[in-house]
């Protein structure tokens, strides 16, 4: 399994043990995690929509991409949809390489994109209300220095 | 016939997670001057395009984009997964 939308959590230690078996001949493993943050008691969940025809192909595309311009042995992707509390994790990227720094540069890159180009919408809900995350401009430049 | 959908604010906006559109439109920038006359809750979805992206048949695409032969146009705000 290399893409993973889902709503159920996942055991991030299992997976990324079952990648790295999974992987031949590497000697890099960069794994990077995102929580729900807990922001002082004013978030209760997050909410994350996402576009269920799209959404697969298109972390697969960007996961294809990756492959393509770093020498990865493999690199996976779980997303997670639906309401998750704080302190939850939202989703994870793991890659591995032969040299730590293919495996380091994909795995931001995966980030980058992930966050603007894949089709997620979060929506912070607190005691005071709900509100979608606006998207950064900073993210959206982040994609430039790829 | 093109399906459209809505997704995050602009599908509360709408008040509508998709509907089918009988349109002429050739292009999306068309398609959305059409879709801002159907209601009121529509042409506030659509009042900043700015902060509207769409998709085409499960592809980003742009505003400019063609729609002969599409089946499927998703309308969203600026994505924020990760």
């Amino acid at each position: 399994m290399t893409v993973s939308i889902q709503s159920s959590p996942f055991d991030m230690g299992a997976e990324v043990r079952s990648f790295a078996e999974s992987v031949s001949g590497a000697g890099a493993i960069v794994t990077f995690s995102g929580l729900v943050r807990d922001d002082d008691g004013k978030l209760t969940a997050m909410e994350i929509e996402h576009y269920p025809a799209m959404t697969e192909s298109a972390v697969e595309a960007i996961r294809v991409e990756a492959m393509e311009r770093w020498s990865l042995l493999g690199a996976v992707i779980i997303h997670r949809y639906g309401r998750l509390e704080p302190g939850e994790q939202i989703m994870m990227v793991a890659t591995a390489a032969r040299h730590r720094s293919d495996a380091f540069m994909a795995a931001e890159f995966l980030m980058d994109y992930l966050k603007s180009r894949a089709p997620f919408w979060k929506k912070e809900i607190g005691p005071d209300g709900e509100n979608w995350v606006a998207a950064r401009d900073e993210d959206e430049d982040a994609l430039s220095r790829w | 016939m093109i399906e459209v959908l809505y997704f995050a604010w602009l599908r509360e906006r709408v008040g509508e997670r998709s509907e089918m559109i009988e349109t002429g439109a050739a292009t999306v920038a068309e398609l959305v001057e059409e879709l801002r006359t159907r209601s009121e809750a529509h042409a506030l979805a659509f009042s900043d395009m700015t902060s509207v992206r769409v998709a085409i048949d499960q592809d980003l695409a742009d505003m400019n984009a063609s729609l002969a032969g599409v089946r499927e146009v998703a309308f969203f705000p600026p994505m924020t997964g990760g």
